[in-house]
């Protein structure tokens, strides 16, 4: 008979202990990730990562949870990733500042509705001594002219963010092609806002930020703001709750009742209450 | 009591060179066989392929009275075992080392703990179970590697060369431990040495290899005195 | 600025990481020690395959996985995307040439004699493998600590399958990420030490024990 290799006892005991640690580790996994309650009340909110990083989110979503139980994930990337994720059936509502993305977004059917929410500046920050004479140009489109001329160091996100996308239309406004510019003087780093600053403040460079970003940093910066008394420095912020027509799986129902909360007074008058250093960031302006 | 092997016409080459041409022999159940030769007559590789550990390009090798079916390799393989010239212990302690054949068959605690420690005791070594395989000489590496084979009961050993590399005292020791053990089993034993001494001391009949083929083979007495200035000077001690 | 409960990103980085770890060696334990002691039609291609993938970009890692588990994509209805077990599974992937192919190594590094002396006191193959494996079993910890060792110091893969949400996907890792980009290096620097001094547990660990060895 042939024999098998008999199950000591203490192999028995470290299979034993090996299945019951795997199975602890997976079942532990599954539940902290929600698959054994499906049920429980959770929307994912793809924003970006400024707007996170200036804790807002952390000061107004308490209010939203408390008031009606609802967890929010949020997970913050560039605008362009928010918007991919929603289509995509990944977040429930995006909380975006990038118009130029979330027009065609709503054409397309992704989004159930398009509300605005919120506003902050952009400003054009750069050193004291502005050496290309930016505080007195009399628009966003000249003051990038002047920098163009001069070829003053300035330094673009050049990422797929709101941002960004306002600094190409003003380029745009100016008649100037971006993408023609010497290297030597315009430098595209490919980073999120607070890196951008840190880098132009280092290099003494000029550079298009959102107030918020700027405001909650000022106090490690040397940058100062020398431009912005221009509508087309508006940054403004939209609200949208993703349509499940083309992701079934999309929680509409709560995603909407985020979108109707964050528009709400109550609502409003929290974002207006929030400031970092001394500084209102956002400005709410929904419409009724 | 051990086995009968024989092998016929055993053919086996590696890459172009052939080491063993049209090899036979026939050892009874329960005697002790010498293969001797020279260095490089292929003896190891005769050895291993009688061990079923490898096979041969042509010809075959059978026990007792059974042929080797695909399917029986395996059982007829835990029936027998092989010492090296230099054994391999296990990172494990000494008593680890000697159970493992039987931890292999599956025997039970008690049982095992037992003939592990006789073999241990019929080598000497009583008192070593605790101790770390790799702070053992050469000699008590070689002593519990017999242990080892002995304490799964084989019905037929194989000795490559097993103490080669030792001092008389251990050699002598191993030679009475394998004698205790013929003694009491009546397991076959096949030895491959190239020291005609202990050879001629050990075994009754065997078979002389050079290069591959077989010069000669049968009772030790008529091997030696066979007309062949080769077999002479290996008996003569001069060829290694 | 939201404060960090640094308790739990700490307690998810090593939850995750020694999830992965423990999935991927049940499967790269075995594999590795089959690849280094078998040959057969193939089997050369698979080893340097392992080691190929050494190579592979964790980014790329997370890419895939982020494109697997998407609600678009072909697992999206197991609703992995931003949850602990969605990183786990990126880590699992990401570190498992790392740890097969380190047992590989281990394995083949045990000598040809050894298993030749296995073979005669009648092991089959399967028991023929546990016991190289057992005398390889240094290596064989070591590949796994490496592997651990590679988990928690992941970023890119889990911070795109993750979406390092507060609360619930935020690891060591992606939050040090975080504070740094919002300025608050002292947390950064806290969390910081923090894994530096389980890396450098993990390597006195394998060292002590591989000296034992």
């Amino acid at each position: 008979m042939p024999a098998r290799v008999a199950s000591t006892n203490k192999t028995k005991l470290l299979t034993s202990a090996v299945v019951f640690t795997v199975i602890v580790l997976v079942a532990t996994g599954l539940a902290i990730s929600g698959v054994f309650s499906p049920s429980e009340s959770k929307i994912v909110l793809a924003t970006t990562t400024s707007t996170q990083n200036s804790g807002l989110l952390d000061y107004i979503l308490p209010d939203f949870k408390s008031k009606y139980n609802v967890r929010v994930d949020v997970v913050a990337v560039g605008s362009g990733q928010a918007l991919e994720n929603a289509k995509r059936g990944d977040a429930d509502v995006v909380l975006s500042h990038a118009p130029s993305l979330e027009a065609p977004f709503m054409d397309q059917g992704y989004g159930v509705y398009r509300r605005q929410v919120m506003y902050n500046q952009f400003a054009l920050v750069g050193p004291s001594s502005d050496p290309a004479g930016v505080a007195s140009a009399w628009s966003a489109a000249s003051a990038f002219r002047k920098i163009a001329d001069n070829s003053s160091t300035f330094l673009s996100r050049s990422d797929n963010s709101g941002t960004y996308t306002k600094e190409l239309q003003i380029w745009g406004l100016a008649g100037l092609d971006a993408g023609q510019f010497d290297p030597q003087w315009y430098k595209e780093v490919g980073k999120g806002m607070e890196d951008t600053l840190r880098m132009a403040d280092g290099m003494d460079g000029y550079t298009l930020t959102d107030e918020g970003t700027y405001f909650s940093l000022i106090t490690s910066l040397n940058l100062v703001e020398l431009f912005r008394n221009d509508t087309a420095l508006f940054n403004q912020y939209s609200v949208i709750p993703v349509n499940p027509a083309k992701n079934p799986n999309v929680n509409v129902r709560f995603g909407m009742l985020f979108a109707e909360w964050i528009v709400s007074p109550a609502t409003q008058e929290l974002i207006a209450s929030y400031s970092a250093n001394g500084h209102q960031l956002f400005y709410p302006n929904a419409e009724p | 009591m051990g086995l009968a092997v024989e092998a016929v016409a055993v053919w086996k080459s590696y890459g172009g060179s052939t080491v063993l041409s049209n090899v036979g022999l026939k050892v009874e159940a329960g005697e002790l066989f010498a293969i001797m030769g020279p260095s490089g007559s292929g003896k190891s590789t005769l050895l291993r392929i009688l061990n079923m550990l490898e096979s041969p390009d042509r010809g075959t090798v059978t026990f007792s009275k059974s042929t080797l079916a695909p399917g029986d390799g395996q059982e007829l393989r835990k029936r027998m075992t092989m010492l090296l010239q230099r054994s391999v212990m296990f990172r494990d302690t000494v008593f680890g080392n000697v159970a493992y054949g039987l931890r292999l068959r599956a025997v039970r605690e008690q049982e095992m703990r037992d003939r592990a420690m006789t073999a241990l005791r019929d080598v000497g070594l009583e008192g070593f179970e605790k101790r770390k395989a790799s702070t053992l000489s050469g000699g008590e590496a070689q002593r519990v590697a017999f242990a080892r084979a002995i304490a799964i009961e084989p019905e037929v050993l194989f000795l490559d060369e097993f103490t080669a590399n030792l001092d008389p005292p251990n050699i002598r020791m191993l030679e009475a431990a394998l004698a205790a053990y013929r003694q009491r089993t009546g397991c076959t034993v096949i030895m491959v040495s190239h020291n005609p001494f202990q050879a001629q001391r050990l075994a009754k009949r065997c078979l002389f290899l050079y290069q591959g083929e077989v010069l000669g083979g049968g009772p030790m007495e008529e091997v030696r005195r066979l007309d062949d200035e080769r077999i002479a000077a290996f008996f003569r001690g001069d060829l290694i | 600025m939201g404060g960090l409960d640094i308790a739990q990103v700490v307690g998810l980085s090593l939850y995750v990481s020694l999830t992965a770890t423990v999935l991927t060696s049940l499967i790269g334990l075995p594999l590795g020690a089959f690849l280094a002691l078998k040959r057969f039609r193939g089997s050369w291609l698979m080893r340097t395959g392992v080691y190929a993938l050494f190579a592979l970009p964790s980014v790329v890692v997370g890419l895939v996985v982020y494109e697997l588990l998407s609600h678009s994509g072909p697992l999206g209805f197991l609703d992995w995307l931003w949850t602990p077990i969605g990183m786990v599974l990126a880590e699992s992937v990401l570190i498992f040439p790392l740890v097969t192919g380190l047992t590989m190594a281990a394995v083949s590094d045990v000598d040809e004699s050894v298993r030749l002396t296995v073979r005669t006191l009648g092991a089959n193959n399967r028991q023929l493998m546990l016991r190289v494996m057992h005398e390889a079993r240094f290596g064989i910890f070591g590949a796994v600590m490496v592997g651990f060792g590679r988990a928690i110091s992941e970023v890119g893969a889990v911070y795109m399958v993750g979406g390092n949400i507060a609360g619930s996907t935020q690891v060591i890792t992606t939050a040090i990420l975080q504070r740094t980009q919002m300025g608050d290096f002292d947390t950064a620097f806290v969390l910081a030490g923090i894994l530096m001094i389980i890396a450098f547990t993990i390597f006195f660990v394998v060292r002590e024990i591989q000296e034992r060895g």
